[in-house]
This record gives structure tokens, C-alpha cells and sequence, in this order.
């Protein structure tokens, strides 16, 4: 893995800059004087300009929003938030579709059939139409909105890992380890499950990014992250009618999101390159951008 | 019959889905100050009363004879409120998911034969990151220059854009002002998606580009002293359009669910947009309507990839 980052600059910087932006949002919020959540004096700091200083003599980096918070603290918050909601959403359906395909394709028979009968199924909608379904008739938090993701996301993963099992299962070094009295399922661990990660670890790389933008969405509409609690989505939808008079209020948090999403998909693009992921995996993500 | 199943599959996992849901739709539905009795009332006509199975093997029935029952909220046929939102969704996709292509794939190509270049580099970086903006906050940007900030900025009256719906209320416009004003109303929208869609074509673009140049047969064909127009042409390019056929297959479908985010910011009354309003109101039969209108799409842009692939990647016979 080291070697893989140190052989591309771009994703290196990229690890980096995750790394900074991460680091700073559980630091930030933690060490910082002024509460992102609470509301002081709103007529004296509301939506002061970024690089402003207060009449009580605090600095605000990036300004503060309309009720005096300071923007800065609040978007490095709201950063810990989308950071883990995009990073859980995706690992864990990454996941659990791994361990589906792998069923799947191990077990053969009805079992086979249910599953990607279900995926197919799943896959017949588009992500968005789902994920709003969902969202929008549980009560929206941090929790549903993981939930959904994961619910959302596996499919894809699932049968990338289910075409590669069927594929490794039928090469020489696993069959001759079967042959040797080695139980099904540690020939399925240990032979053939990563043997066929490659490609199911480029699609969760490339996941996170879409699945942050797509907590970012939900929270825009009101269907993610509630306030006062913030993430990157509800601070951009917080600043939209602001846009005009106080921009700033929208595009720092949309910053953040974008050099996030950025970063996660250069890494992924590394990856793809040298782990040689699929390109069906990459043709649904790019059609499933929202 | 496979897809009909499938779509089967689809809407009873979404009835599923809909009513395991804690709350109930009735509620939602009965004005400010009503009482408990008006509530029941309410479910007993809306036929919530009666049990799951009842419901399901009514809506079931009524959807396989093409009725798709009445919108709780609007009280109009769902196929109605499908069959005019449709046509905004329709158009601004068609719009956007051309110049999507028309404008990515160059890009892409272009990129590929300058690999490792500046210039590419360059182009690297602009089309990841306008892959990784959010759409609506591209919008609330390009709104923000566009229609508020026009006059401020001083842009000549041809960039003054207005964003919000598809006509300027008030006016009644018909034949060649009333399609200008369409138009100026669908700039915004279009470039949005449309750039949003070019950048991430232009990234697969690319790579599936660069993937073949390093085939050995290109190699060949360079070694053999085939001129680039011709290794381009008759290797590369014959090699790389299977795969972009597939990829605008797979995004038909979003073309007809609509842009949640662009037509909400915009206000089109599109699908997108008469989806979000069904789901967030809970009107059970506009969002089980919109479902199956979107999963006989995605079955069929499937559809359409499979037969569409033979005929151009001469490999696959059709099995």
C-alpha cells in the first residue's frame, strides 16, 4: 500500500489533504473558544465577512453565519459529521456487499438467485429515487442516513464480488487447495475473497465520494442532518437565500465538500490503476452522479 | 418477462417499504385543527383503513389494467401528474445528457492523446472537481451571478438569466418569444447538468482511452507504420465506443427520473420534483406511479445496452 501511494504524487496529495482536513475537523471544533452550536449576541455577530474580528476581539476566519456562529468552527463540525457519515456509508456497504457476493457465489443454488434477484431489484431504481424514499419516511439523522446508504449501495459491490468469486473459484490454486482437504470456507478466506477485493476496494474509495455528496444532498433538502447539528449540506442550504448578500455563508462549507470529494476520488483513482478495478463498476458510479 | 418481473419486484419492495414507514399519510393530509374523526374519515376514503394485503392486491390489480390510481394530495389521476411532469424532465435531460456526450468525450479523448501533458493535468483536475461539486450548490453559484448578481456585475442583458421556473409569469408568449423565453429559462439548468454530466463522460473517457492505447494491437498497428488518424480511428476509437454506448445507456434512466437538486433549486415542475413533493407529503400513489415509471426505464435502458452492443462491438454475437 505505501508503495502504491508513493508511486502517484496526485494521490499522495490527496491522502494528505484528507489527512490535514480530517485532523482538523476533530481538532478544530474541540480546542476552538467559540461554540459552533450556541447563539450569543445575533444583532452585533451575524454574518460578519470572513477575516472579521468581533467587538469582543474574536477572529473570525471565515466569517460567521446568521446567527453569529463562527463558520469556521461550525464547517470543521460539520466536517466530522459528513466525514463519517461518507466514510461509514460506503465501508460498511462495501462490506456487507462483499459478504453478499461471496454467499452468493459460494453457496450457488436459490440462495444465489434470492440475492441478486434482490440486488437486481435494488438496481432497477435509481439510487436517488431510493435513498429519498427511505430518508424521507424515517425520521432523518446521522443514523438513517448511514442506514440508507449502506441499504442503497452494496448492490453494485455485491456483484462485482460475486462475478470475480465465480472466477477465482475455478482457478487452479483454489481448486488444488479443495483438493487438499482444505474446507470450503477457508478456501473462500483465505484464497479466494482477496483475491477478488482488488476491485471492491477502488469501488468503496470511489464511494466515499458519492456518498458524501449524496448525504450533502439529502441534508439540503431537509432530509439528512438536522440543524442545529451541521453538516456540510444544511450549511449550504442554510447560506442559499444568503447568497446573494453573504456568500460566503454557502461556499465554504461547499469547499470543503468539493476538495473532499476531490481527494477521494483521486485516491480512488490510484487505486484503480494499479489494483485494476472494473470500469462496469465505474461506468454505474458515474451514471448514478446525481 | 424477466423485466416484468423485475418491475414486480420493484414496486412491491417499495409498497414494502412505504408502509413499514412509522407515520401515516392521513395525517399529513388533514387541515390545521381537525379532528380525530376527520382523520379516520380521511384514511377510510383514501381505502387506509383497510388492511395491507387489501391495499396491495388493490393497487397491484389497478396497475396491471394501466390504472395507476388518484393522487392523495392533488386528488388528479397519477398517470396525469406523471404524464406532465414528464416532458420537462424529458426535455431538459435529453438536452443535458447530449451535450453531456457531445462535449465529454472529446474532452476525454483529447486528454488521452496528450496523457502525462500540462494540459492535461490541467483538464484532470477541472473535471474532477466539477465532478465532486454538488449540483446544487454549482446552481445557487451560477443563480447568484446570473440572475442576482447580473445587474450588479454589469453583464450585458443577454446574461441576465433568469432561474426560476420554465416562463416568465405574467407573460403570455407563444411561438418564437415564447421558445426564447423557454430557452432562457433552460440555460442555467442545462449548462448545469450538462457540465456536471461532461466532466465525469470525459474522466471514463479517458481512462478507457488509455486503456486501450496500451493494448498490444495499437502497438502493433503503430509498428507496422499505420498513420495516428488511422490507429485512432480504426483501433482506438472502434475499441472505446462499446463501453460510452453502455455508459449513455445506463444514464437514460436518470434522464427520465428527472434532476431532484436542478429542478428543485429551479423550480421546474418536472418528475424530479414531483417525486420529492409525493415522497415528502407521503402520497403513496405518486411515489409507487413514479417508481414503476423508473424501474421500466432502467429495464429497458438495459435493454437497449444488450441489444445496442452487438451491432457495434462485433465481438458479441448475440447470444
Amino acid at each position: 500500500m505505501r508503495a502504491l501511494w508513493l508511486r502517484d504524487r496526485f494521490a499522495t496529495a490527496g491522502v494528505i489533504v484528507l489527512a490535514v482536513l480530517a485532523l482538523a475537523c476533530v481538532l478544530v471544533p474541540a480546542i476552538a473558544s467559540a461554540d459552533p452550536l450556541a447563539i450569543g449576541d445575533v444583532l452585533s455577530l451575524k454574518l460578519l465577512p470572513p477575516f472579521s474580528t468581533d467587538a469582543a476581539g474574536n477572529f473570525h476566519l471565515l466569517g460567521t453565519d446568521r446567527f453569529g456562529r463562527d463558520l469556521f468552527v461550525r464547517m470543521m463540525l460539520a466536517g466530522r459529521v459528513s466525514l463519517t457519515v461518507g466514510i461509514a456509508g460506503s465501508v460498511i456497504a462495501a462490506a456487507l456487499g462483499t459478504g453478499v457476493g461471496a454467499l452468493a457465489a459460494w453457496s450457488g443454488g436459490w440462495i444465489d438467485r434470492a440475492l441478486m434477484a434482490l440486488a437486481d431489484t435494488l438496481l432497477a431504481v435509481p439510487r436517488l429515487v431510493l435513498l429519498l424514499v427511505c430518508a424521507a419516511l424515517w425520521r432523518p439523522s446521522a443514523t438513517t442516513v448511514v442506514v440508507v446508504l449502506i441499504a442503497t449501495g452494496w448492490m453494485g459491490v455485491a456483484r462485482l464480488i460475486r462475478a470475480e468469486m465465480i472466477g477465482v473459484r475455478a482457478q487452479p490454486y483454489v481448486q488444488s487447495a479443495v483438493a487438499l482437504g482444505t474446507t470450503s470456507w477457508r478456501a473462500l478466506w483465505r484464497h479466494a475473497l482477496p483475491n477478488a477485493l482488488g476491485p471492491a476496494i477502488v469501488a468503496t474509495t470511489l464511494g466515499v465520494g458519492n456518498a458524501i455528496l449524496l448525504e450533502s444532498g439529502l441534508s439540503f433538502l431537509g432530509l439528512g442532518i438536522q440543524p442545529p447539528s451541521p453538516s456540510w449540506g444544511n450549511m449550504i442550504a442554510g447560506g442559499r437565500d444568503l447568497i446573494v448578500t453573504a456568500p460566503w455563508v454557502a461556499i465554504a462549507p461547499g469547499t470543503a465538500l468539493i476538495l473532499t470529494v476531490f481527494c477521494a476520488t483521486i485516491i480512488g483513482d490510484a487505486l484503480r490503476d494499479s489494483l485494476a478495478g472494473d470500469r462496469a463498476g465505474l461506468r454505474r458510479s458515474i451514471a448514478e452522479r446525481a | 418477462m424477466i423485466a416484468a418481473g423485475l418491475m414486480w419486484l420493484v414496486v412491491t419492495l417499495t409498497f414494502v417499504l412505504l408502509r413499514l414507514a412509522p407515520g401515516d399519510a392521513a395525517v399529513l393530509l388533514v387541515p390545521p385543527g381537525a379532528s380525530v374523526d376527520d382523520a379516520t374519515r380521511i384514511r377510510a376514503e383514501l381505502g387506509l383503513d383497510r388492511s395491507m394485503t387489501v391495499q396491495y392486491a388493490r393497487w397491484l390489480k389497478g396497475a396491471v389494467s394501466g390504472d395507476l390510481g388518484t393522487s392523495f394530495s392533488s386528488g388528479r389521476r397519477v398517470s396525469a401528474v406523471l404524464a406532465e411532469a414528464a416532458p420537462v424532465s424529458v426535455t431538459l435531460g435529453a438536452l443535458s445528457l447530449a451535450l453531456t456526450f457531445l462535449i465529454g468525450v472529446p474532452i476525454g479523448m483529447w486528454q488521452a492523446a496528450r496523457h502525462r501533458t500540462p494540459i492535461d493535468h490541467v483538464l484532470t483536475a477541472v473535471t474532477t472537481a466539477a465532478y465532486a461539486a454538488p449540483t446544487f450548490w454549482i446552481a445557487l453559484g451560477l443563480v447568484a451571478v446570473f440572475t442576482y448578481g447580473a445587474a450588479v456585475l454589469g453583464l450585458p442583458p443577454w446574461l441576465r438569466l433568469p432561474s426560476f421556473g420554465l416562463r416568465t409569469p405574467g407573460l403570455t408568449l407563444s411561438g418564437w418569444p415564447g421558445l426564447m423565453d423557454l430557452a432562457r429559462h433552460a440555460v442555467l439548468p442545462v449548462s448545469i447538468l450538462a457540465g456536471v454530466g461532461a466532466a465525469g463522460i470525459a474522466r471514463y473517457a479517458r481512462t478507457s482511452v488509455l486503456d486501450i492505447v496500451r493494448m498490444d494491437f495499437v502497438k502493433t498497428a503503430r509498428g507496422k507504420g499505420a498513420t495516428s488518424a488511422s490507429v485512432f480511428g480504426r483501433h482506438v476509437l472502434a475499441n472505446a465506443l462499446p463501453s460510452l454506448v453502455v455508459l449513455f445507456a445506463l444514464s437514460l434512466p436518470g434522464l427520465v427520473a428527472g434532476s431532484v437538486f436542478v429542478e428543485s433549486v429551479f423550480a421546474w415542475p418536472g418528475l424530479g420534483r414531483t417525486t420529492l413533493t409525493a415522497i415528502l407529503s407521503r402520497d403513496y400513489p405518486v411515489i409507487m406511479g413514479a417508481t414503476l415509471w423508473y424501474s421500466g426505464a432502467v429495464i429497458l435502458a438495459n435493454l437497449a445496452a444488450e441489444l445496442a452492443l452487438p451491432l457495434i462491438d462485433p465481438r458479441r454475437e448475440a447470444a
